[in-house]
């Protein structure tokens, strides 16, 4: 990471990159970050971006977490909700934008519902496959230990099942950011994507490239707090 | 009354099965892979559907759902909850059934003692030796204290010497616990040790019920008797008491050495692959020792039947096709032939 960060700061400084004007050295970039900081213009654009990525992403996260488990646990659920849940399924989150900004508006509203979308089906779809790949040898063995339907899902088929469940939730963490950028680069006048759209149009590169570092940094720690998670919850038994 | 009873039993494997199984006994289901020995005590469970009925102790439990038929199961492989420790595990049926307390504690406590795990009970399933999870799996199963135990080949993947380690732990604290205990095996020897009665059981249905020594010596039919390996069997016209623990019986001119229970010997048996060969003399003590020739040799799905000719008596041995090419037998060979005590059965009672 220091060699990228010190071959782009010495390619800057002796002239090498084309269109120079477009090409910001790293300090530049720094420097600006401080600058957006301590005006509150970051603050001011992160912090919606950061609360829309929350709400849309636990709300999402959650409710594909009960449909998932409802239809991994029961045929009847799964034969509900099934065929509808494939038909949406394939509609990229953004493709429901056009359609979300008529029904809900440009507001508040219209980021976390797409973030709830795109989180959603990806949860939703590896809760099943962690709910059903638990070993049916399990589930007899907690029926004849005496144990009902609930206690059987709370205290063994869902900690199995933590795996799987892991995996879409470390999916849609990173993707939860990528999403909201795009919502907010269309249609939302705040936030980190807002933000990118203004600098564009000032063709303020430095500005567009310390929104894109903080999507990253976003990502990646959304992510690797579910993979430490993820670990502390299973690693002891895995 | 019985302790469980089975009233024409039938489903997609099973075929009216009849059964009434000893309040307390230690009964063993034996026969091949796909007779339906598994399928039977998921009958008893109530995991599997079924038409007839199961009664425990005289009262009929079919319309009971699993988890309320109180009966604790071992299956074949164990099913212990992987991100559960040993104690979990154990606790498991007690907290399902809401029952915590200092009584519970006490218990839990008690069976990680009884089985030599309570140095363990923090460790995770994965970290164990196979013997160490079989004891996890029993104490498991009897922590609810269940009106019956179900084991399911619970000793079929584990060394021999751990295997018959826990048979004898097994058994011993069923007799303490006087549980009513169904244990189903393809193993014959795990059967005998183990068993107060045998059923034989073949294509879903119940070809013999009987005390293991009836099995053995009287098969009650021709596909029990090539289950269990139609055995060489020497009625004993004398009997001797050497010292204490073993005698020695005359069968024409055939002395034999055999263990000793105090009863009078009726018939000794011993099974073809149990007798030893070698074309050099055996070494050691001259007991059950025997100089004989090859009569007859038939090779069939990997191994050679041997018909053997010591003292008058024709004795079949049985040795894996591989072994007995290597060893260069041919019909005529004289050879040194030896029973090992071991694996004598003896029969006493009438």
């Amino acid at each position: 990471m220091l060699v990228l960060v010190g071959l782009w700061e010495a390619v800057v400084r002796l002239h090498l990159a084309p269109g120079g004007f477009f090409f910001p050295s790293f300090t530049e970039v720094v420097r600006e970050f401080f600058s957006l900081a301590s005006n509150g213009v970051l603050g001011e654009n992160f912090l919606p971006s950061l609360l829309r990525v929350l709400i849309g992403f636990t709300a999402g996260s959650l409710c594909g977490f009960i449909i998932g488990t409802l239809m991994g646990w029961k045929k009847v659920a799964e034969n509900a909700f099934g065929p509808v849940i494939s038909l949406l399924y394939p509609i990229p989150a953004l493709g429901w934008l056009p359609l979300l900004m008529l029904w809900i508006g440009i507001n508040e509203l219209l980021p976390i519902a797409v973030i709830f979308i795109a989180c959603f089906f990806p949860v939703c779809y590896n809760t099943i496959t962690g709910i059903k790949g638990v070993d049916s040898n399990y589930l007899r063995a907690a029926r004849t230990l005496g144990a009902t339907e609930w206690h059987t899902l709370t205290y063994v088929i869902i900690p199995l099942a933590l795996p799987n469940i892991f995996t879409g939730l470390r999916l849609v963490s990173g993707m939860a950011w990528r999403v909201i950028i795009a919502a907010e680069m269309v249609a939302i006048p705040t936030g980190i994507g807002s933000l990118l759209m203004q600098a564009e149009s000032l063709i303020r590169v430095d500005i567009i490239i310390v929104c894109l570092i903080i999507l990253s940094v976003m990502c990646f720690v959304f992510e690797r707090f579910f993979i430490y998670m993820e670990h502390k919850m299973t690693a002891r038994w895995r | 009354m019985p302790g469980i009873e089975l009233r024409g039993v039938s489903n997609f494997i099973l075929r009216n099965i009849d059964l009434k199984i000893h309040d307390g006994e230690f009964f063993v289901i034996l026969g091949p892979n796909g007779a339906g020995k598994t399928t039977l005590l998921n009958v008893i469970a109530g995991l599997i559907q079924y038409e007839g009925s199961v009664l425990f102790n005289g009262t009929r439990i079919d319309g009971l759902p699993p988890y309320r038929r109180n009966i604790g199961y071992v299956f074949q492989d164990l099913a212990l909850f992987p991100h559960l420790s040993v104690l979990e595990n154990v606790a498991f049926g007690l907290n399902a059934q809401q029952q915590s307390g200092e009584a519970s504690e006490g218990r839990i406590d008690r069976l990680l003692h009884d089985w030599g795990i309570g140095n363990i009970a923090h460790r995770y399933i994965g970290t164990l030796s196979g013997g160490e999870r079989q004891k996890v799996a029993i104490a498991r199963a009897l922590a609810t204290q269940p009106q019956a135990l179900l084991l399911d080949e619970p000793f079929t993947n584990l060394d021999r010497g751990t295997s018959i380690y826990l048979q004898r732990e097994t058994k011993a604290i069923q007799q303490k616990l006087g549980i009513t205990t169904v244990c189903v095996t393809h193993n014959q020897r795990e059967a005998e040790e183990m068993a107060g009665r045998i059923a034989v059981m073949y294509d879903g249905a119940i070809e013999q019920l009987s005390r293991p020594e009836d099995v053995f010596f009287s098969p009650g039919s021709k596909r029990v008797a090539e289950f269990i390996g139609s055995p060489n069997i020497f009625p004993c016209d004398t009997h001797r008491r050497l010292t204490r623990g073993l005698a020695e019986i005359r069968s024409g001119d055939l002395a034999i050495v055999v263990p000793d229970d105090g009863e009078t010997v009726r018939k000794v048996a011993i099974l073809p692959r149990d007798v030893y060969l070698s074309k050099n003399p055996i070494p050691g003590p001259d007991i059950n020792r025997y100089t004989g020739r090859i009569d007859q040799m038939t090779t069939a799905m990997g191994h050679t039947l041997i018909w053997l000719r010591i003292a008058g008596h024709a004795i079949l041995a049985e040795q894996p096709t591989e072994v007995a090419q290597r060893m260069g037998l041919a019909v005529g060979d004289r050879v040194h032939v030896a029973l090992m005590l071991k694996w004598i059965k003896v029969l006493s009672k009438p």
